[in-house]
């Protein structure tokens, strides 16, 4: 289920004119169905969940997965006479995006945007409107293009709904089930400006923004768990035309796979659309995922009547200068700088595999955790391939390690006291524990350290006991550096580190 | 400023479609006359030379009302279900939807 969608700039026409600042996006060429004459035109808006520990207007916790209806109290429940109170650590992070993006913090209000959906049990949600908290911005992209920022304002999540029947599908369900618990979180929705050129610029700013987003400790950055949700404003013109066409807002992407697969379908349905008829629809469309089509919602023309109007019962907020400079400077160090710090550490080119694990460890926000295994003395690139691997496939676990820990492993195995094997297996148990002694895990899973000179031993043993293939290898038949490999790791029952071997045989040889 | 167009039955009927208020052809027309008073208090105000003025947003001079993000306990859940029209697995059962979130 999508959340409401946003203030005036989603109902609005198409913006016109170039961005209000930073050079126009030229970014990367455009990518699937663009024919050279067409020019792909996207917006995006990208509501993001705040990783507060309570809702936006009342004290109810803010928890994905917990029991259904089990964080609701009269005020998310809109039961009459409950009154609303803004969390001001709400503001704080919204505060810290804007800062982060580079937008300008202004004196703000709160509307209330009506409709009749049973997401909402107040049958409004409370929004910015007309005065956003963030104004204006940009943000720049790994390909050195930037996109503009038009606003990202506060607002609450709706509830969660699940439609129930046959097929699961909307239209052919029988009836919905309703979970309280989402509805009034704290969001802010972040509207670019329609700077994008293409699905795969759209792929670079989400992964980028949610990077910023981590970074600032805004977000948690989970599109899998809908903390973090995006619909897309998609048109085309003709290359080198001033003014954009009608555009079609997309909802439903809940992956960056999805983004993308959506953009370029859309493109495509729109430039044949035009070529055949002149004209697109405004509409809203929904992103079959499993077609991999764009179908509009039906929805009544009266539907998207919200009359807002202002919130009588919140003022209105104007966070003052100190306020806004504590925000602005907690927001850190920023992915590009974070990834400029982990090349740093690296030393030299990196190579492109390199690359792309800093991406990802910077984006999941695991970058801290090497800086310090780096600083207690881990190798930077083993630290950096065991964090991308092993810590990525389990970041939440591997957000609540101890970074001493997690240095301690890629230390010992950077010492060749665990084997590669090994020290994936002592941080999937430490994952798992929530922490522990790595020197300690090992020990019960009879990983002792080997030490060279007993590898040497083995190894000379193993060389004794096979003096014909040793004359063989000796003389060049490298195949049976794999044979003597084998010997050896079935000598010390797999506890010998295979790049240790290696080097000893050559030492050995020679 | 340019004088809005006056109010008619028909606003007012889709005025109340929005609110999901269903109203007779008698009390369409009593509204029309009611909310058309309203509507002319409304000009009256804005015919006055406000420009020296400051928009208001709340009535109050107050800003900046916060409370600290510190979790309180809610409802209890049998209570919050006990008063839902009905429930299935712990949840607000509701009537098909037709369509998608606005
Ligand atoms: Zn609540």
């Amino acid at each position: 289920m999508s959340p409401p969608a946003s203030g005036p700039p989603a109902s609005g026409p198409p913006a016109s004119g170039p961005p209000a600042s930073g050079p126009p996006a030229s970014g990367p060429p455009a990518s699937g169905p663009d024919r050279a004459e067409w020019e792909t035109v996207v917006g995006l808006e990208v509501h993001c969940e705040l990783k507060t520990q309570t809702k936006l207007f009342c004290g109810c916790k803010n928890a994905f997965g917990d029991e259904p209806n089990t964080n609701v109290c009269p005020v998310c429940l809109g039961l009459p006479g409950s009154l609303p109170v803004l969390n001001a650590f709400a503001v704080e992070l919204a505060m810290r995006i804007g800062a982060a993006l580079h937008c300008e913090v202004r004196p703000s209000s709160f509307h209330r945007k009506n409709y009749f959906y049973p997401d909402m049990p107040k049958d409004y949600q409370i929004s910015q409107y007309d005065e956003p908290i963030n104004v204006g911005g940009w943000l720049e992209l790994p390909d050195g293009s930037r996109v503009g920022i038009e606003r990202a304002h506060l607002e609450e999540d709706t509830g969660k709904t699940t439609h129930q029947g046959e097929t699961g599908r909307i239209h052919a369900a029988d009836y919905a089930l309703v979970d309280y618990n989402r509805a009034g979180v704290p969001l802010v929705e972040i509207v670019s400006r329609p700077d994008i050129r293409s699905s795969a610029q759209a792929r670079l700013y989400v992964t980028e923004l949610r990077a910023v987003l981590v970074a600032t400790g805004a977000s948690d950055g989970r599109m899998e768990e809908g903390s973090l949700r995006v619909d897309a404003n998609v048109s085309v013109r003709r290359a080198g035309a001033g003014a954009f066409g009608t555009r079609c807002e997309v909802k439903n992407l809940n992956s960056l796979r999805s983004l993308g697969r959506a953009i370029d379908y859309e493109v495509a349905r729109q430039v044949a659309l035009v070529e055949a008829t002149g004209t697109v629809v405004q509409e809203t469309r929904h992103w079959d995922e499993n077609a991999g089509r764009t179908v509009p919602l039906r929805s009544k023309e009266e539907a998207f009547d919200y009359r807002y109007f202002p919130e009588p019962d919140l003022v209105p907020l104007a966070p003052g200068s100190d306020w806004q400079e504590r925000a602005a400077g907690a927001v850190g160090l920023l992915p590009s700088a974070r990834r400029e710090r982990l090349a740093g550490l690296l030393g030299g080119a990196p190579t492109p595999q390199q690359v792309d694990q800093v991406h990802v460890v910077v984006g999941q926000g695991l970058d801290d955790l090497i800086v310090a295994a780096v600083a207690q003395g881990a190798p930077a690139g083993l630290a950096l391939v065991r964090a991308a691997n092993e810590l990525a496939a389990d970041i939440g676990a591997a957000l609540a390690l101890d970074a001493g820990t997690f240095g301690s492993v890629v230390e010992m195995e950077g010492r060749g006291e665990l084997t590669a094997t090994q020290a994936k297996a002592v941080l999937a148990e430490l994952l798992a524990a929530g922490g522990g002694d790595p020197a300690k895990i090992a020990a019960e899973k009879g990983f002792e350290a080997l030490s060279e000179g007993s590898l040497a031993a083995v190894l000379q043993g193993v060389v004794e006991a096979h003096p014909e293939e040793w004359a063989r290898y000796s003389a060049g038949e490298e195949k049976l550096a794999g044979f003597f490999t084998g010997q050896v790791m079935r000598a010390t029952g797999g506890k010998a580190d295979g790049k240790a071997v290696a080097a000893e045989l050559q030492r050995l040889r020679q | 400023m340019s004088e809005p167009p006056a109010l008619g039955r028909d606003d007012v009927a889709h005025v109340a479609g929005l609110a999901r208020l269903s109203l007779s052809e008698e009390e369409l027309d009593t509204f029309t006359g009611q909310l058309a008073r309203v509507i002319d208090h409304a000009r009256d105000v804005s015919s006055l030379d406000v420009h020296d003025v400051p928009p208001t947003a709340h009535p109050l001079p107050v800003r900046n009302v916060l409370r600290t993000d510190d979790p309180c306990p809610g409802l209890d859940r049998g209570e919050v279900l006990a008063a839902a029209p009905d429930v299935e697995d712990n949840r607000f059962k509701v009537p098909r939807i037709v369509g998608e979130a606005p």
